[in-house]
């Protein structure tokens, strides 16, 4: 294949060839080339196969509009897919391969899809893909992935960093275009705060295509120095490679950084990508306009290109984009496209253009005035284009076809928090309306001359600035060179042409489907959105939008201002999950929370279960265990026979300070703390303020004015937001103060009737029953002179205390435990053993506290006092929550043989048939029980209080299970608490 | 919703570091009332869901852990105003 490349001229850098492949060829470009620009330098005019035709496309744009030029970079795990060649820098050793084809990109079996083509029209999905809903799954979905698809995903682990980052600045400018950088310049030397983004990889803008002069130099030198002047400035920062994507509320964009995707070598040490969320003050959008294709019979052929890309090519890249050039347009300035060919020795065949010769703009070749192409010819590469002019049907042979429809501002960005675009019946196309702190610049605002643009710039920058209270710096606009125009008439589409006219290249929907939509109903442009999917695919339609419109309000006989435009949103171009995701992947998907006990547990082989953020031992196998529940039966039963050591250090923990403490404590629980004394801990419910229960926990005095608050794991963070909710709107008289210290302590539950002597051992003062009974607390000293926190608290129901140590401290005390109990039989137990422990001791957690419960369900409604005002009080004596047929806390065991109860198993009385009007309640709670030799379960059971001994049915339709049980009370182990006291 | 909020305390920080309990009710029964007081049924469960202004009970979790009145217009997404909970408490707002 011939090299196109120009022998001089463009922004590539000749002494830096690269070399790179396309589906397994070996090619050449320079430094400075984009993917397409190099494949096009190389003579590849096929790059594609279209979404659902298959279709052979080539390059139609030189920017982030692309909508054929889909291709997948890269190798491994850092091979993408549907990277736009004309975004993707050439670099060494890339590896580049076409999408959407089988066997080969030139022998394409998925193109028999054309000859199926009325069967594909709009809405082809819906109605061919009907019925039998069975035949979904199994093969229309498989058929349609299959023969319609862009490139696919690799399974392999991206090997590369993602981050996030914020930046804050008093202007935010858009694009780095002609309004762009004086708009960047005028905040920057007013000694503003400026952050300037732009997608490409030079500031410039369409200053890199044109060979216009600006201050007396080349248009894109002009732009260098400007670049150089900001880059040397404290004040401002400028991300080259960076794609504003979303506007959001408070003046907050969102930006993609390229950081290395342009890279050979990947640096470990930077991200690949970086997610930008920048809070600017006021923002300039100078984000320009894309030139329109024209819409007739085989656009999309290879070998045809927008007008102002084929200049790109041929000026900022020197490539030629064919030996003979025609050129198509409804507007002045393509002529600009006729003359940079002819400057480069280019033959420009014919300029077809579809005005009457009214306008001002000439060629110095032949010109066709109210002339139209009609279509095009060749296979994989343009050949030739039929023309009708002066009434007549012309047949010219050109390799390449530049195509100029008018402008489209690029508005989106605008658009995205709900304004509505506005048409311009003049400019024939739809701007974005006044917006609040973010104002349009240049082309993106309708304004296309380039000496025009450079002046709205500045005026932008310095409105805003005025709005900032910032002092513009002069600023005189640089002095242009500039000839043709840039006026234009609308041609939505040529409807002389027969053959397939494609108005949405990427998602392949044709003038004809349009039609379809319309005649059908579908008129109404959301629901045409749809029924075709024209401006669905990745490109968002950012070059097809305004045709269809255009083409759908001709059918409807309105015009585009009635039809009005589908919805903007977010994103801009399409942003990798990867940049999304950010840091948050892997081990880092979410942090980890460690107990202070953590290596201990780990030490002595526990096995880990999450729970939430936190990784809490589940049980800790022995002696070649090799079932959990080997290992949590023999240390429940150890805890119930000699004693057992459990890390409890994820349970909330609050410190409360203050003289209003008491009275505090006394309004968020249900029952009285008042009077609790100094060295007493007491178990507390606390209610929402609907009068459910919210929590649990023990409280326990240390001193007049501090008390110490335990919650459940689950509601740590809960309970201390609701205490100061409480405190600082409800009560905000009460002196009280609140510290979070859960981090701080490592706290172990010792229990069992041993644990009285292993605490002995280890503590500073006498803890004899009389003088350290249940429930007492108390500051003191262990292993000598380390400070800590004894409690006489239970969950098990046995002897119990709970010893809290500095979070650093805890390994240590730990494992002095563990060696003070090894002559009376410790063990660690898990959460699985402490789980057994109080479901046979009748204790509820958040299995039973589901939201729905009142104290009175769990037997605990004389907690609730009678004597106090408290948080859910009011709410509580509702006759509903007071009701006699309530779901109520109850014990069950099997009434027959031992057999599994499972939790979630729905009750049913005896002879009842399931069903939702017969359901008496759900099994919140169930194991087996070591001590009492068979499985029990903890339920909530209608009127359940008053049922005891009553014979019920375990009923779990998931599993068609069904066996009797009977009712009985909750706490199976010890209820008259003789063991506390011991 | 606005991206940033203006805490009192901290200045202006992205939303992600608050948590939101809900509209500020239009009125709550004085501690102690009593129970069959009918304002406690509105206070816990009636909200007016407006279109445009409300005031909502926002906890500054990630930053100074103090509640905040925060007034904001859930149409334009204006943030109006935004105040310590207990000041304005104190003040004798105490809904
Ligand atoms: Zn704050």
């Amino acid at each position: 294949m011939s090299s196109r490349r120009l022998p001089e001229g463009g922004l590539i850098d000749r002494s830096r060839p690269i070399d790179f492949t396309f589906d397994g060829h070996k090619l050449s470009g320079f430094a400075g080339d984009t993917l397409a620009s190099a494949l096009l330098a190389n003579g590849r005019r096929l790059v594609g196969r279209s979404f659902k035709y298959h279709r052979p496309r080539g390059i139609l744009t030189a920017g982030s509009a692309e909508p054929n030029a889909l291709v997948t970079v890269g190798t491994g795990g850092r091979r993408e897919p549907n990277v736009r060649a004309t975004m993707a820098e050439l670099h060494e050793g890339m590896v580049a391969e076409s999408q959407n084809r089988w066997p080969s990109l030139r022998f394409d079996l998925g193109a028999v899809n054309q000859l199926f083509s009325p069967f594909l029209a709009a809405g082809f999905y819906y109605k061919t893909f009907m019925w039998p809903a069975a035949l979904w799954e199994k093969l229309y979905e498989p058929l349609i992935r299959r023969a319609a698809g862009l490139g696919k995903a690799t399974y392999e682990r991206d090997p590369d960093r993602f981050e996030k980052r914020w930046a804050h600045c008093d202007l935010l400018v858009i694009g780095a275009g002609p309004a762009g950088l004086t708009a960047a310049l005028t905040a920057a030397r007013s000694g503003a705060r400026v952050v300037l983004v732009d997608e490409q990889s030079l500031p410039g803008g369409s200053l890199l295509g044109e060979r216009e002069s600006v201050d007396d130099m080349a248009a894109s030198d002009w732009a260098r120095q400007v670049a150089d002047e900001l880059d040397t400035m404290p004040n401002v920062r400028v991300l080259p490679r960076t794609t504003a994507f979303g506007w959001y509320d408070s003046n907050l964009f969102g930006a993609l950084e390229r950081v290395q995707k342009h890279r050979a070598e990947i640096d470990a040490a930077l991200p690949v990508e970086r997610l930008w969320r920048i809070a600017a003050r006021r923002a300039v959008l100078a984000s320009g306009a894309e030139e329109r294709p024209l819409v007739f019979g085989g656009n999309d052929r290879p070998g045809i290109m927008i007008a102002g890309a084929m200049r790109t090519y041929l000026n900022r890249y020197a490539v030629a984009p064919g030996r003979k050039v025609a050129i198509f347009t409804n507007g002045d300035a393509a002529y600009r496209t006729a003359r940079d060919l002819q400057a480069r020795g280019v033959e420009v065949a014919a300029v077809i253009d579809s005005r009457p010769a009214v306008s001002g703009a000439s060629a110095a070749t032949r010109t066709i005035h109210g002339g139209l192409v009609t279509r095009s010819f060749g296979g994989q590469g343009l050949k030739g284009i039929e023309i009708l002019g002066n009434g007549k049907y012309e047949r010219i042979g050109v390799d390449a076809l530049a195509m100029s429809g008018g402008y489209t501002p690029i508005i989106n960005l605008a658009c995205q928090r709900g304004g509505r675009p506005i048409w311009n019946e003049g400019l024939q196309a739809f701007l974005a309306p006044e917006n609040e702190g973010l104002a349009m610049a240049g082309s993106a605002a309708g304004i296309y001359g380039l000496a025009d643009c450079l002046r709205d710039g500045i005026g932008k920058a310095q409105a805003a600035l005025g709005e900032l209270g910032i002092k513009p710096a002069r600023f005189d606009p640089p002095k242009t060179t500039e000839e043709a125009g840039t006026g234009f008439k609308a041609l939505w589409h040529v409807g002389e042409s027969r053959a397939k006219a494609f108005v949405d290249f990427q998602n392949d929907v044709t003038v004809s489907d349009l039609g379809l939509a319309v005649r059908e109903g579908y008129g109404h442009i959301e629901h045409a959105k749809r029924y075709t999917t024209t401006g669905m695919a990745t490109d968002q339609g950012k070059l097809s939008n305004l045709n269809a419109i255009g083409i759908v309000a001709e059918a409807r006989g309105k015009s585009p201002a009635e039809i009005g435009t589908t919805t903007f949103r977010p994103f801009y171009t399409p942003v990798s999950f990867g940049a999304i995701v950010g840091a948050n992947r892997e081990k880092h998907f979410q942090p980890v929370r460690k107990s202070p006990l953590h290596g201990w547990a780990e030490a002595n082989g526990a096995v880990f279960v999450e729970a939430g953020l936190w990784y809490r031992s589940a049980w800790f196998p022995r002696n070649g265990e090799t079932h959990w529940r080997q290992s949590a039966d023999r240390e429940a039963a150890n805890v119930r026979t000699n004693v057992g050591v459990c890390d409890v250090s994820t349970l909330g923990k609050i410190e409360i300070f203050g003289p209003d403490a008491p009275e505090f404590l006394n309004r968020v629980y249900c029952n009285g703390f008042a009077k609790l004394p100094v060295g007493k801990a007491r178990y507390g419910l606390m209610l929402r303020e609907d009068g459910f229960i919210y929590d649990d926990g023990t409280t326990s005095r240390l001193a007049e004015d501090h008390y110490f608050m335990t919650t459940t794991t689950a509601q740590a963070a809960g309970v201390m937001t609701h205490l100061e909710f409480c405190a600082q709107i409800l009560w905000p008289e009460l002196d009280v103060r609140f510290a979070s210290v859960t981090d701080q302590w490592a706290q172990m539950a010792i229990a069992g009737p041993k644990s009285r002597a292993v605490i002995a051992e280890l503590v500073d003062r006498d803890i004899s029953n009389d003088a350290f009974p249940f429930l007492a607390a108390a500051d003191l000293t262990v292993l000598g002179t380390l400070p800590a926190r004894l409690f006489g608290i239970s969950f098990s129901g046995e002897l119990a205390y709970e010893l809290a140590v500095p979070a650093r401290s805890g390994k240590r005390v730990a494992d002095a435990v563990m060696e003070a109990g090894a002559k009376h039989g410790i063990m660690p137990y898990g959460t699985e053993a402490l789980s057994v422990l109080r479901i046979e001791k009748g204790h509820v957690t958040h299995s039973e506290i589901n939201g729905t419960v009142v104290p009175d369900d769990l037997g605990m409604g004389r907690m609730a006092s009678q004597a106090k005002d408290y948080v859910g009080r009011a709410m509580l004596g509702r006759e509903a929550l007071r009701a006699e047929n309530r779901m109520q806390l109850v014990g069950l065991r099997p009434a027959g043989a031992d057999r599994l109860i499972r939790a979630g198993s729905h009750l049913l009385e005896r002879h009842a048939p399931p069903s939702t009007e017969n359901d008496q309640g759900h099994i919140t709670s169930a194991c087996y029980s070591p001590a009492l030799g068979h499985h029990i379960a903890l339920a909530l059971l209608r009127r359940g209080h008053a049922r005891h001994g009553e014979e019920i049915r375990v009923w779990d339709g998931l599993r068609g299970e069904e066996f009797p049980v009977l009712v009985c009370e909750p706490a199976f182990v010890d209820p008259r608490n003789e063991k506390l006291h011991a | 919703m606005a991206s940033l909020i203006p805490c009192p305390h901290c200045g202006m920080r992205p939303k992600e570091e608050f948590t939101i309990r809900g509209a500020v009710p239009d009125s709550r029964p004085a501690w102690g009332a009593p129970i069959d007081d009918p304002q406690w049924f509105s206070a816990v469960y009636l909200r007016t869901n407006p279109r445009g202004r409300l005031r909502e009970h926002w906890y500054h979790g990630a930053g100074c852990g103090r509640w905040l009145i925060v007034e904001r217009d859930n149409l334009s997404h204006a943030v109006h105003d935004v105040a310590d909970a207990r000041a304005r408490a104190l003040a004798g707002d105490r809904t």
